[in-house]
């Protein structure tokens, strides 16, 4: 490598400059209180782990995602966390224990083989929050609540959250008796909402007419309100546990809506990010202009299961860094900074603790620095007058 | 709350015949791209307007948001692999066929095959699943002329007529699959302007011969 060069960071991997770093961390500490505030109790994963444990029940997406290295100490592979949610339901389900409900939220930086969506950063920072120990409505609805709590926290308007239940799909899957092969080529192209595809590939299978309407039916299944009763109409005779999902899933928005009354809704019955662990409602949510989701969660009930305790489970993550360059809000300026030039008079740094102490800031001259004392942000000035220190501004 | 509205479409032969599609979704551009320098074209509509890229940039606008709509041809989304687009209709337009190609007199024989492509993914994709183990040699145009100088034994390439293949002595050997234009959808539009990219969609599928 030239040295010209040196400076490059890896592709998708950013620093945080004093500016944007500053937005980060009071970002973080508003979002991490307002969590304690809805009794979400900060965990802190560690960075690496087995493999075993970071990847087990997960899927095949996030073994690509994540970065790999042996332990020289067992010879064992670790990963890098890419998604910290298992990790935190490893922690509920081995390290915890309780049966009552469980709120526990986390923050931190994960590091991902691939650079997610636009902008392609590989190490975003995610934040988020789990409910375990309760499989219903209301903590569903608890956990979307807090996600479009964030948003609001972080100045985001116009928030859009799509809304669908894995649960429809599975089910008519094995109403089908699809084997794993023809599930996996439909779940593709339904990701794509490939209708014409979809349409050659269903009068290829050996399911009746009525089926056939029913898995064409699915990709088209996407809009407002009316979504559910149109899907109530074209999936009529789908098996009892598809409309149980579809049941769920409108009494979920109608307590919802109770909670939080500025949000748009779109449902999306074809939709089923993290299929592969998730086992209920999905759901993301959108800003205009933004191509892609800011956020995403759902229910997951059966991966504590690997872990010793099966434990119904529901929550949500968002990158940090996205909800900063989103926001609206600015954070105020704080006031310029009090420099203190060199001298000998006495009391000068019992003066200066004191001032810091208030939660001013103060700088201290450094003898033959470069610069001005504006250079430094500072607007006010510590002089020595008639026998005492003072402030006066620059 | 209006939401405006953006559709990417190539120059050429997908413009041309897009054109009548739009015109039932009551969508027309005011200017003609073949006569205009403009990279960014408006229609009969205030707040819907055209963008004219390279037809292989047309599934990248959309995936990220540039473009809410497009109609890209089957072949470049397959190059593309389709990530974070809905593929909503076959709009049955530009129709065509990826197919492999080679010399007149080749011979299928041992060893491992070059193919001179622009379509690299479809083109490793596609020999992976016949078993074949392949170099992939990445060309940006005039693929014809590989097996012809020896850079390659065989050429992955959208196939019309087939006289370009023929003027050049070569022949079609497999097909690969049949291409027609796609009509994509941004992922987060159609959940955030889901009224009114609908409506253009239905319109535009209605339309669709």
């Amino acid at each position: 490598m030239a040295s010209f060069e040196r400076w490059l960071l890896p592709q998708g991997i950013e620093e945080a400059l004093p500016e944007q770093a500053q937005r980060l961390e009071s970002m973080r500490r508003d979002l991490l209180d307002m969590y304690a505030s809805w009794g979400y109790r900060l965990v802190m994963p560690p960075f690496i782990e087995y493999l075993e444990s970071l990847l087990t029940g997960t899927g095949h997406d996030l073994d690509l995602q994540t970065f790999k290295l042996i332990d020289q100490l067992t010879g064992r592979s670790m990963g890098v966390r890419a998604d910290m949610t298992p990790q935190v339901a490893r922690i509920d389900a081995h390290q915890l224990k309780q049966d009552a409900p469980n709120r526990l939220c986390y923050v931190g930086t994960v590091l991902q083989t691939r650079p997610d969506g636009f902008g392609g950063s590989r190490s975003p920072m995610q934040i988020g929050a789990e409910l375990y120990g309760h499989g219903g409505i209301e903590s569903d609805v608890e956990i979307i609540s807090l996600m479009l709590a964030t948003f609001k926290r972080a100045g985001l308007e116009n928030v859009s959250l799509d809304i669908g239940h894995v649960g429809i799909f599975r089910g008519l899957v094995a109403q089908a008796e699809l084997n794993q092969e023809q599930e996996a080529a439909l779940f593709e192209m339904l990701q794509r909402k490939a209708i014409p595809e979809i349409q050659v590939f269903v009068q290829a299978l050996d399911v009746s007419a009525d089926m056939q309407q029913m898995l064409c039916a699915l990709a088209e299944l996407h809009g407002g309100e009316d979504c559910l009763q149109k899907a109530a109409e074209k999936l009529s005779s789908a098996a009892a546990p598809v409309k149980a999902a579809l049941d769920y899933l409108q009494q979920t928005v109608a307590l919802l809506k109770q909670q939080v009354a500025d949000v748009a809704i779109h449902f999306d019955l074809a939709e089923l990010r993290g299929y592969h662990y998730q086992t209920g409602i999905v759901f993301a949510a959108y800003v205009p202009g933004q191509g892609q989701e800011i956020a995403r969660g759902g229910r997951y009930d059966d991966i504590g299961q690997v872990f010793g305790r099966a434990r119904p489970a529901t929550g949500f993550s968002t990158d940090l860094k996205t909800l900063v360059n989103l926001s609206a809000s600015q954070t105020e300026t704080p006031s310029g900074a009090i420099f203190a030039p060199r001298s000998e008079q006495a009391g000068r740094f019992e003066q200066i603790s004191q001032l810091r102490e208030q939660g001013e800031c103060v700088i201290e001259a450094l003898s033959g620095q470069q610069g001005s004392p504006a250079d430094l942000g500072c607007d006010r000035q510590l002089i020595f007058t008639d026998g005492q220190w003072s402030v006066i501004k620059l | 709350m209006s939401h405006p509205i953006t559709i990417a479409l190539s120059k050429g032969r997908i413009f041309k015949e897009t054109l009548p599609l739009l015109e039932e979704a009551d969508i027309r551009p005011t200017e003609d791209p073949e006569k205009s320098r403009k990279l960014i074209l408006g229609t009969n509509h205030d707040d819907i307007k055209m963008v004219i890229i390279r037809a292989t940039d047309v599934p990248t606008y959309v995936q990220y948001g540039a473009a809410d709509i497009g109609v890209a041809g089957k072949d470049v989304l397959m190059e593309h692999g389709g990530d974070g687009v809905y593929e909503l209709v076959d709009l049955n337009i530009a129709r065509c066929k990826l197919m492999t190609a080679g010399k007149n007199d080749y011979q299928p024989g041992s060893g491992r095959l070059r193919i001179a492509t622009k379509f690299v993914n479809v083109a490793r994709r596609y020999f992976a699943e016949q078993g074949q183990q392949v170099e992939v040699i990445k060309l940006y145009g005039s693929m014809e002329l590989g097996p012809i100088v020896g850079l390659s034994d065989l050429i992955v390439d959208v196939v019309d007529t087939g006289n370009t293949l023929k003027a050049n002595g070569l022949k079609p050997i497999d097909h690969i699959a049949d291409v027609s234009s796609r009509l994509i959808v941004n992922k987060a539009s159609l959940k955030m302007k889901h009224d009114r990219i609908q409506s253009i969609v239905d319109q535009m599928r209605a339309a669709v011969k």
